[in-house]
């Protein structure tokens, strides 16, 4: 066995830093999943008639769905009756403002580096934080919502703007969609909702922070963002999850509405628990996340950093139906030991002069397997539309592996459609070379793979690069060397 | 400073290093010549530590530590440095950021203070004027797309950069242009003190008018055949190899 094996051999055992739980008394629906499931959540949270009608409409619609197998991963089936579809930390009133919310969540976030307490906040980011099923707090409401701009849990927009959600929940993913997207839609508990008016740019980075604490709780988030004519917002998603020896099932859905010369940003630094070295436990993130270029000139950029989980599926796609509208998609998809994450975008181009970008970087090493899948689509109205795809690969060690499945289908001959693919492995001239000059392995290995992910990167707010390049050099920590 | 003894070490099970003796005093330069695949580049290797390696038999002691037992990140920081033949090219990665990661691990095993931005660029200027290079080269991707002559200069920088005590220079003259040629050579001798050594392997007797080395050391499969003074390297260039050769051949099959 050569000496690149070898070193290679001795992996990681670096324990996931977010792995702790808390016990706190939690408001929980009984295990399971049927009609009676919903109509409890749904009255939980005081819904309106037509939103638990509409989750019994996509429960329906689910129950004749079977579960999704063309992705490159494998894992056991997942028990959904013996899951539980909601829990809450109890709170003794719904808290009005953040100095009402027990300091004991507050602490939670704390202990993730999270500050919710406004005055502390890293300057210019809004944050809602979303524990287990319910949103906890959100900061800088008042700050926003000067602006016109709502930023508040998804369960407070169907209370206090229930037009716009009615408007605009399933538009962007129908409750049809898939298999995890009906479910879902069936039993989402919490999430983030954004509306940005016209003609406003938000001043601050909106984020959301999701974190699972409970045992054996799905956590099915919905995040829905909406940007009238002419706004401009950037909005982070970042997630944790305490280490369990099960797995744990998170499929949230997201969708971005963007409307005439409007601009969202959508990044995510994944971190959800990915499971010891043995492979054994880690989330299960079954993602669906798409957005629709709805107005001309629009433009939806998302970027991620996937760092977490045992199996991510996810795909975040653009549906760009404005002439001229916009579509990037910006990816670091990092797996080691067992992870396996299939995962890419879809592009849709269905307006004159569309343009989109997508930047995949997958990273492996241990025994993990990384695929990107990828699909670009020109239909028959789309003069002009313009792709260029680049999806690099990089293997650390030979027990990993990085498979590409790009997907083109052109209906209009004026297309013009670029694929660029490179696999590429860290070499030992490479870690002998930052060696030499008195650079530890380790810090060789978090240099080489952040120059190589650094055109993604460079799309994140800056708090949140730094933030990203720590999180690839500790996924990768002792991965070679 | 340096001192080898008897130094065998081979790649695959393939004996590259024979029996190598030698000595290396602070303040001198030595020159190693011979020619292609004598094993030039696999000495500086194996004393930069590449694991690919394999010492079969011998000892090396730098400032009287076993040279030998450290890791090639700790040979670094304990001051041996290696411009490479064919520095390797690290994409995403400026040279900028490459070398403050570098000085700073070097400086911390040193017991020094890292560096912080302002410090660390203004380092920067100065030992760019030493070898003329210019700061586009440095802001992008190490080596990457560099032109070889530009590799080799960035070689030198990182050199002047991390302040070493041996410095191993393996074919850097290979690849200048004759401008370049005096202006790395210039740095090189700049950086020359009474603490520190230089090793400078190369095929051609043209760099040793630059840097003049003190002792000149023929290495023919595996072993240093041959050592003298700059003469031997004139010598060497008006007459070839093949008299060292045969002499070492025919004194082999006795
Ligand atoms: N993996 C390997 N297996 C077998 N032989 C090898 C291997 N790597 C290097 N060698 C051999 O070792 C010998 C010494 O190589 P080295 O690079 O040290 O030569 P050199 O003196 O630096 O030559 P040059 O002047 O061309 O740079 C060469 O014959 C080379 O082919
Ligand atoms: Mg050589």
């Amino acid at each position: 066995m050569s000496k690149d094996n070898q070193i290679l051999e001795e992996f990681t055992s670096k324990e996931y830093e977010h792995g702790w739980s808390v016990n706190f008394e939690a408001d929980e629906a009984p295990i399971g999943l049927n009609e009676e499931i919903i109509k409890w959540i749904s009255a939980k949270k005081e819904e309106p008639q037509w939103l638990l009608e509409w989750r019994l409409k996509a429960f329906k619609t689910w129950q004749n769905m079977t579960e999704p197998n063309w992705a490159n991963v494998t894992y056991p089936k997942i028990d959904l009756q013996s899951l539980r579809y909601y829990s809450a930390p109890k709170q003794n009133n719904k808290p009005k403002s953040l100095d009402e919310v027990d300091p004991e969540l507050l602490q939670i976030y704390e202990r993730l580096g999270i500050n919710l307490n406004e005055q502390k906040k890293l300057q210019g980011i809004a944050v809602d934080a979303v524990l287990d099923s319910v949103s906890v707090a959100t900061t800088f409401k008042g700050t926003l919502s000067k602006l016109g701009i709502i930023f508040c849990s998804f369960s407070e927009a169907v209370k206090e703007h229930p037009e716009l959600v009615k408007k605009y929940l399933g538009s962007v993913v129908p409750m049809t969609d898939n298999y995890y997207a009906a479910l879902n839609s069936a039993v989402f508990s919490d999430g983030s909702f954004c509306y940005i008016p016209k003609g406003v740019r938000c001043p601050m980075e909106l984020s959301t922070y999701f974190r699972i604490n409970a045992a054996n709780t799905g956590q099915f988030e919905r995040t829905l963002i909406v940007a009238e004519d002419d706004s401009y917002v950037s909005y982070l998603e970042g997630c944790t999850a305490p280490q369990r020896d099960e797995n744990q099932l998170h499929a949230a859905v997201v969708e971005i509405y963007a409307s005439k010369n409007a601009e969202v940003k959508y990044s995510t630094v994944q971190n959800w628990f990915p499971g010891d070295k043995e492979g054994k436990g880690g989330i299960y993130n079954f993602v669906t996340k798409r957005g629709i270029c709805a107005g001309d000139n629009s433009k939806i950029s998302w970027t991620q950093v996937e760092t977490g989980s045992a199996v991510t599926w996810k795909y975040p796609s653009c549906i760009l139906k404005g002439d001229n509208s916009i579509g990037e998609f910006y990816s670091v998809a990092v797996t080691n030991n067992y992870q396996q994450a299939d995962t890419g975008t879809k592009m849709i181009h269905i307006g004159k002069n569309t343009k989109s970008r997508i930047v995949s970087k997958g990273i492996s090493a241990g025994k993990s397997q990384n695929s990107y899948r990828g699909q670009v689509q020109v239909m028959k109205r789309a003069d002009n539309a313009r792709n260029f795809s680049q999806c690099d690969s990089l293997l650390m060690g030979d027990k990993c592996g990085a498979h590409t499945f790009p997907y083109i289908d052109i209906n209009n001959s004026t297309a013009k459609v670029e694929h660029e693919a490179t696999t590429s492995k860290i070499g030992e001239d490479q870690l002998f070379y930052c060696n030499q000059r008195g650079i530890s392995t380790e810090d060789a290995v978090a240099l080489i793979v952040n120059g190589y992910a650094k055109e993604v990167l460079n799309q994140l707010p800056m708090e949140f690069a730094v933030e990203a390049q720590k999180l690839l050099a500790l996924t990768l920590e002792g991965s070679v060397g | 400073m340096l001192s080898i003894k008897n130094l065998h070490a081979s790649i695959e099970g393939t004996p590259i290093l024979r029996g190598i003796n030698l000595e290396v005093k602070a303040g001198e330069v030595h020159a190693i010549m011979g020619p292609n695949g004598s094993g030039k580049s696999t000495l500086a290797s194996v004393l930069a530590g590449r694991e690919e390696y394999e010492v079969t038999e011998g000892e090396v002691s730098f400032k009287g530590k076993d040279l030998l037992d450290l890791a090639p990140e700790d040979r670094a920081r304990e001051g041996v440095f290696l411009a490479f033949q064919y520095p390797v090219e690290i994409p995403g990665v400026s040279s900028t950021n490459f070398l403050r990661t570098a000085v700073n691990q070097v400086r911390e095993y040193r017991g020094l203070e890292s560096l912080d931005a302002v410090k660390f660029l203004t380092m920067m200027k100065e030992k760019m004027k030493l070898v003329e290079i210019d700061q586009k080269l440095l802001s992008r991707s190490l080596n990457e797309g560099f032109s070889g002559g530009e590799k080799k200069r960035n070689e030198i920088f990182q050199m002047a950069m991390l302040e070493p005590t041996l410095s191993i220079l393996d074919e850097t003259d290979s690849g200048l242009d004759i401008d370049a040629l005096r202006i790395v050579s210039n740095g090189v001798n700049q950086l020359k003190s009474k603490d520190n050594a230089t090793i400078v392997v190369t095929h051609y007797q043209r760099l040793l008018d630059y840097i003049v080395p003190d002792f000149v050391h023929v290495l023919y499969k595996g072993k240093i055949v041959k050592s003298g003074t700059k003469d031997l390297a004139l010598e060497l260039e008006e007459k070839g190899y093949d008299w060292i050769k045969e002499a070492v051949d025919s004194e082999a099959t006795v």
